[in-house]
């Protein structure tokens, strides 16, 4: 089963993906500065992040390219998984904090709280935490979609809700009385089981488990796309209203590929959390959300591994752009986000795909199929 | 002259008829005789004589400004200066030369004179010929609400002729009854004159009243004291509807071109927030250009900035419809993805052009300032928005109903290839909805700019919020968008006491995510064929 549902282009781009894992943790501890073969552990921390935001991108496309959902507020599944992870790392700071204290987190102190709130209670467990990282992102999914879809609030309707969502959490983890550090978020963090967050090894462990983790949520969606299931939720983006009519659970099918689409989105969060040491509520804001949107426009929408590309390519941009002319980048991004939906419909890869074959068509004189490319989206809507 | 009359009987109850008949001169000269018993008379003859000079000799005595001459024995006023005082004559106010400080004795004065000083000077504010000055002397006395001035406040009461100080008065005397060992009736109409007036200073009155040592008094005060609760509750309901209002109108405003370009042509308009922030702007910049050039037309700023902000912000508002969302009909997603980057990109030209941080607007003297009703206070610039969200509201319904173009706008909503096929240019229909939406968000900007900081992340605060209005009012219809922004406004302020300016919020936010989920296409949907797709 996990042989049909990977294509050369998949088998490619998973071969590429563990190669990666091995190699640039490889070349960043063992090679020597010296050599131009090493890499920096600067660009092992800024790469490691790139990853959990192409798995990110992953579970966007997974809902946006296969399903027709566009989804505004997957930044707060991602937040939410970062939170999750947070709260363990906060707990594992114990008593190192400025404050000393072995049970409560440094903010909490500073605000005169005097025991633990329920729900930070066995997050110093890290199995407990990882459980949540998948489980909170993945029941408000449920619980979101549950509603939404079974009222059939669709489109951009769904969108603007998914927004408000997002908005609605943001604003609530900005208030201090939530628990969750409030304005500052949680920070200061200093190891992961026992691990030296600051630490080369560290850091190189942590990418390796960002790419293996982004092939397996590659792994999983290709098997979701290419099952019968993929093919339902396909005909849902293409004709929802028919696919009903054809006798198919609608609500069922959109509730499911959501949930798993959160749970993705949150397992990123929890991977991002450590790499950068910071999470706070800014991760909420709108704005995150719809760029995450971007990222697999530009690729292309209903790859997979344009979502990939597309959030690789953007962030570097930004990386780029902002340590260079920092007040270019909005004036990029806006340009980007139009450019792609008015001249780039198919993203990228589409695009580039769609150009080799039609050289390919050209040599070989043949009037074929696309070939792999044609379970590149319609874009019908 | 009433008022000096009585003034001369209320004060002339204390004395005894040897004083009575003096003119303010001897009784001036006879202030160094005697004791302070004696002086305390005189005193209270002076204050009798109804003499508005009095006021200025008693404040003088009070300081110890008073004194007598060693060598004439004559009484004068005395302010440092010259050899040691300048001296003047008391009730003339004639300089007569300087004197040595040793040439001059105190007319002396004890606290128990000072104060009989300050209550006989009290009773004479509350008797002033200004009736502000009485009207203050009036709320003074309330809030120390003294019972010895029971018998002042009734005499002032008597004379007074105007309303409003009679009513302050009347006030003042209920709150220094309820104070005194009067009778049991006497307080009960004291409190219920507390309670007609219903305020925070009536209650703090009625609460010290209920551990009166009489528990009848205490009873009756306990009563009171609901009674004024609930008064209060009544108008801080009120006061919490016109606060949502005002918000609704704020909204309102922003998020109705929203609905109709949202109801005309199905695309959500991400940079609607930065076209309302670019009416903002140019109201800005054309109070700039008058500050510099005209400032007598500053109270017009305003007027003038409407007809600009809604142009450039129309004038935009055309230019991203025929430049990206024509090519983006029937992809809904992706025009908001598209309008995003617009917002992006307007609102870093905007950064760059005018700097990062809030710009001043000023509010031009007919927008500020208050004024009340009852425990209301309506702030002009909350109301004028009020009114003027109102107006653009009539304004707009009148064009969809009245003019050809709004009913070719309501025939392209309800059916676009019909539309169509009956020979509607539906684009153009849809470049001047959208500019029309855009230009009502520019009015937005201007009257936002009275309330909010100008700055370029202006429009991001709205965004979601007019989203809401439009969400849960329904799209395509500007009543929905009416209903909807008043509601919103409205439960999120009564909202905000219980659980705060944010929890509200969020409550809002989730209220309005469920409430889709019973009318997922709003309050005021569309019905018929014209919902599918």
């Amino acid at each position: 089963m996990i042989l049909r549902a990977l294509d050369l282009k998949s088998q490619i781009f998973l071969a590429i993906t563990l190669i990666v894992a091995a190699l640039v943790p490889v070349l960043n501890l063992y090679v020597p500065e010296s050599s131009a073969f090493h890499v920096s552990s600067f660009a092992v921390a800024l790469f490691g992040k790139y990853l959990t935001y192409a798995l990110l991108a992953i579970s966007v496309d997974l809902i946006w390219g296969f399903c027709g959902i566009l989804s505004l507020g997957h930044g707060a599944f991602f937040a939410l998984g970062g939170y999750a992870m947070g709260m363990h790392l906060m707990r594992e700071i114990g008593d190192r904090g400025v404050y000393a204290n072995p049970l409560l987190p440094d903010f909490m102190v500073f605000l005169n709280w005097k025991e633990l709130p329920w729900f930070w209670h066995g997050f110093d467990m890290f199995w407990f935490a990882c459980l949540m990282v998948v489980l909170v992102p993945g029941a408000l999914a449920f619980v979101f979609g549950w509603f939404a879809f079974r009222s059939r609030v669709t489109g951009v309707y769904f969108s603007i809700i998914t927004q408000a969502m997002t908005y609605a959490l943001l604003l609530a983890f900005f208030r201090n009385d939530m628990g969750f550090g409030g304005n500052n978020g949680l920070t200061d963090f200093k190891d992961v089981l026992g691990y030296d967050l600051q630490s080369d090894t560290t850091r190189a462990g942590l990418f390796a488990l960002s790419a293996l983790a982004l092939a397996g949520g590659f792994l999983i969606c290709r098997l979701v796309v290419t099952s019968r299931l993929g093919k339902v939720l396909v005909s849902i983006r293409d004709a929802e209203s028919r696919t009903r009519f054809l006798g198919y659970r609608v609500e069922g099918y959109k509730l499911f590929v959501f949930t798993l689409s959160a749970m993705l989105a949150g397992v990123a969060g929890a991977l991002y959390v450590p790499q950068v040491g910071i999470i706070n509520p800014g991760e909420f804001s709108p704005a995150n959300s719809i760029e995450i949107v971007i990222w697999v426009a530009v690729g292309g929408r209903g790859l997979l591994v344009g979502a990939v590309v597309g959030a690789i390519i953007v962030n570097a941009a930004k990386t780029l752009l902002t340590g260079w002319v920092p007040e270019i980048w909005l004036f990029a991004l806006g340009a980007i986000f139009i450019f792609v939906t008015l001249f780039l419909p198919k993203g990228v890869l589409g695009g580039l795909s769609a150009f080799v074959d039609l050289i390919g068509a050209k040599t070989k004189s043949k009037s074929e199929a696309k070939g792999p490319s044609s379970t590149a989206p319609q874009l019908a809507e | 002259m009433l008022r000096t009359l009585a003034l001369s009987l209320l004060l002339a109850i204390g004395l005894g008829g040897a004083a009575a008949a003096q003119s303010l001169e001897e009784l001036v000269a006879a202030l160094p005789d005697g004791g302070y018993d004696d002086r305390a008379k005189i005193v209270r003859a002076i204050a009798a004589t109804g003499d508005p000079r009095a006021i200025g000799i008693l404040e003088a005595l009070s300081e110890g400004d008073i004194q007598q001459l060693k060598s004439d024995n004559s009484v004068v006023r005395v302010q440092k200066g010259g050899a040691g005082y300048l001296i003047f004559d008391p009730v003339t106010g004639e300089s007569r030369g300087d004197v040595k400080r040793r040439d001059a004795d105190k007319v002396k004065v004890n606290n128990g004179l000072r104060r009989e000083i300050a209550a006989v000077l009290g009773a004479m504010t509350l008797m002033s010929d200004d009736p502000n000055k009485r009207l203050e002397a009036a709320v003074t006395a309330f809030s120390t609400a003294d019972p010895e001035q029971i018998g002042a406040l009734d005499a002032a009461i008597e004379a007074e002729t105007v309303d409003k100080v009679k009513k302050a008065l009347r006030d003042a005397r209920a709150a220094s009854i309820m104070k005194s060992g009067a009778s049991l009736e006497e307080k009960q109409e004291a409190l219920d004159r507390l309670v007609g007036r219903g305020d925070r200073d009536a209650l703090s009155i009625i609460t010290a009243a209920t551990q009166d040592k009489d528990p009848a008094v205490a009873k009756a005060a306990a009563e009171a004291q609901e009674k004024v609760e609930r008064i209060r509750a009544m108008w801080s309901n009120a006061q919490n509807v016109w606060y949502g209002l005002s918000l609704g109108s704020v909204l309102m405003l922003a998020a109705i071109g929203l609905a109709i370009s949202f109801g005309v042509m199905g695309v959500i308009n991400m940079a609607h927030g930065e076209l309302v922030m670019l009416g903002a702007y140019a109201t800005y910049m054309v109070q700039e250009v008058i500050r510099n050039s005209a400032p007598h037309l500053f109270d017009y700023s305003l007027l003038i900035a409407l007809p600009i902000a809604f142009c450039l912000s129309g004038g935009v508002g055309v230019a991203i419809e025929r430049g990206v969302c024509r090519w983006l009909y029937g992809r809904p997603l992706e025009t908001l993805l598209a309008t995003w980057g617009v917002s992006l990109i307007l609102q870093q030209t905007v950064r760059s052009i005018f700097g990062p941080t809030n710009k001043e607007v000023g509010n031009p003297s007919w927008m500020s300032g208050a004024f009340d009703i009852g425990q209301l206070s309506v702030t002009y610039n909350r109301l004028w928005i009020f009114v003027f969200a109102l107006v653009v509201f009539g304004l707009l319904l009148l064009i969809l109903k009245k003019t050809p173009i709004g009913l070719q706008m309501r025939a392209v909503t309800q059916n676009r290839r019909m539309a169509d096929a009956m020979g509607v240019k539906t684009g153009w229909v849809d470049a001047m909805t959208f500019g029309l939406g855009a230009g009502i968000a520019g009015l937005a900007g201007v009257a936002l700019s009275q309330i909010d900081n100008v700055s370029p992340n202006l429009g991001q605060g709205y965004i979601v919020d007019s989203f809401m209005v439009v969400v849960f009012g329904g799209v395509g219809n500007l009543w929905g968008a009416l209903a909807g922004a008043f509601t919103l406004g409205v439960v999120n302020k009564f909202l905000e006491p219980y659980a705060g300016a944010v929890l509200a919020k969020v409550l809002v936010l989730v209220f309005i995510i469920l409430f889709i989920q019973r009318r997922p296409r709003g309050l005021f949907a569309l019905r018929g064929r014209a919902v599918e797709n």
